[in-house]
């Protein structure tokens, strides 16, 4: 079926009109159905994480590539890019300003609203919670090269393990 | 490491046994929740020795709990490849997680599962912990929580990576805040044969829920069974999220149904000739290829389900599509099959269960 008005091309819409009781159908191609303003392709959602992954690429080109690293982990907003993968929690205080940003994006809201945990016993939180300084640390210690600090600390991480 | 599975309560397939609303739609309802532990890099970007630290603490603290006292350990990057497809085919471990997305020569080091019922933890997933509760049929808000149970739990002996605005943290920003992905496995023959299936799919991207295959992220849909689930993670919570995928999937049950009836009415015939050929098919070939077998067992599950079939429960049609799949056969051969043998183990099995457990109705 060609199109009613310019009887060139392929009508793909097919509208049905009513003008004073009257039924007519009209066959447009998508040029000319487009030129009245009628929306012929149907929008698909993008995967979130495209736009996400396309989002931070347009951030991370407004940034040097050094400036926008986790300093625990050593992941740069560029890795995140290619592997679409944190490195480590800190890395959403690095990229906080970008990561706010996106999570709008992605998720329609930055603000979590679901469980809670208001912690456990007391004696095991306080033992992690010193491994987690200490694990922390030791990973900085490591990426400085101060190895007899780092011995120390894993021997300290060992003892409380 | 050889892996008994006869040591896995269950052989961690409780849901395979078709109780719970709607099993002949809905055959599980899944609750996984992401999870890290504070101070250490994420499972991608952590060393070997904080992998397998990581890996350690949790053997330490899991006895202790209530949820996972029975559970059973299971060193995935211990076991063989054939052994990591099994348990992958049991969705009890993750593509990833089991090495196959690597080629399926090595798992990743420190990757581990605890099995125990219906609940189980992946170790050094994508993330350090992915908490997950099977449920057999259409039970999402029990498995819940049960999930919220071993949740609280682990979070009063570990700590979690955890920030005051987003939540919990994971290593794809598509699952922090609540980390939780609730999901149905449906069969839905029905909205396929009608093609009703492609407005329900883009309709359920509009409600904010996401479809996949059989064996989730990156897998092909085979035998019309869909994996439906919720696609944000941040700014609801975990009630309102789960309580969303209930409504939705219960809209499209009602629509599965509904194009039954229509098929029945409008094409019976044709429909039950197309059901009885796949019954025949199932009961009498020798040679029996992994997808030509989802497809017809999606045609029995279809008959049984209209009443054209009986004899044959939920959980024989649910045990009939993990222990079809090729790492089962070659599992219960004692060797590694090649594809050609497989397909005729299949054959065998399929054969062999039907002529115990099928009946003819009258």
């Amino acid at each position: 079926m060609v199109c009613d008005n310019c009887r060139e091309r392929d009508a793909v819409v097919h509208l049905t009109q009513i003008v004073e009781s009257v039924v007519s159908q009209v066959h447009l191609c998508e040029q000319c159905a487009a030129a009245r303003g009628i929306e012929t392709t149907v929008a698909v959602p993008k995967h979130p994480l495209g736009d996400f992954l396309q989002a931070v690429q347009q951030q991370a080109a407004q940034l040097p590539g050094d400036a926008a690293r986790c300093a625990y982990c050593g992941t740069s907003l560029r890795d995140f890019r290619a592997s679409g993968r944190l490195g480590c929690a800190q890395c959403y205080g690095a990229f906080e300003q970008s990561l706010r940003e996106l999570l709008r994006r992605v998720h329609g809201s930055t603000r979590h609203e679901g469980w809670r945990h208001e912690g456990g016993d007391p004696d095991v939180m306080e033992r992690e919670a010193t491994l987690v300084q200490l694990r922390t640390k030791l990973g900085k210690a490591v990426a400085g090269e101060a190895f007899e600090e780092a011995a120390a600390l894993r021997d300290k991480i060992r003892g409380l393990e | 490491m050889s892996l008994d599975l006869s040591l896995l309560p269950d052989g961690g397939l409780q849901w395979l046994i078709g109780s719970g609303d709607h099993a002949g739609i809905v055959l599980s309802s899944r609750i996984r929740l992401a999870r890290n532990l504070a101070g250490y890099a994420f499972p991608t970007r952590a060393r070997e020795g904080e992998r397998l630290r990581i890996l350690h603490q949790l053997r330490t603290v899991t006895p202790g709990l209530a949820s996972l006292k029975d559970a059973a350990f299971v060193r995935v990057d211990e076991c063989s490849p054939l052994e990591r497809q099994l348990l992958h085919e049991r969705h009890l471990v993750s593509r990833e997680l089991a090495g196959l997305d690597r080629g399926g020569q090595v798992a990743p080091t420190g990757a581990a599962v605890l099995v125990t019922g219906d609940t189980g933890v992946m170790v050094n997933e994508e993330d350090h912990l992915r908490l997950q509760v099977f449920r057999s049929g259409f039970d999402i808000p029990g498995a819940l929580r049960q999930a919220e149970r071993l949740d609280a739990e682990l979070a009063s002996v570990v700590p979690y990576a955890w920030h005051q605005e987003f939540g919990f943290l994971t290593a794809c920003p598509t699952n922090t805040g609540t980390g939780l992905r609730a999901s149905v496995l449906i069969h839905l023959p029905g909205l396929v044969l009608t093609q009703e299936i492609g407005k329900v799919l883009q309709g359920l991207q509009h409600m904010g829920l996401t479809y996949r295959g059989l064996y989730g992220e990156g897998s092909d849909v085979l035998g019309n069974l869909f994996q439906i689930s919720n696609q944000t993670t941040l700014g609801r919570s975990e009630d309102d999220l789960s309580d969303q995928l209930v409504r939705v999937v219960q809209r499209v049950i009602e629509r599965e149904e509904e194009a039954r009836s229509v098929l029945v009415r409008d094409a019976g015939y044709i429909i039950e000739d197309k059901l009885w050929r796949a019954y025949g098919t199932l009961q009498h070939a020798r040679n029996l290829p992994a997808e030509e077998a989802m497809n017809l067992l999606s045609g029995l599950r279809l008959a049984s389900g209209m009443q054209l079939i009986t004899g044959l429960s939920v959980y024989t049609l649910n045990k009939l599509l993990i222990f079809s799949q090729s790492a089962h056969l070659s599992h219960a051969a004692g060797r590694l099959l090649t594809d050609g043998e497989a397909n005729l183990a299949r054959a065998r099995y399929v054969r062999q269960i039907l002529a115990n457990e099928a009946r003819l109705p009258g």
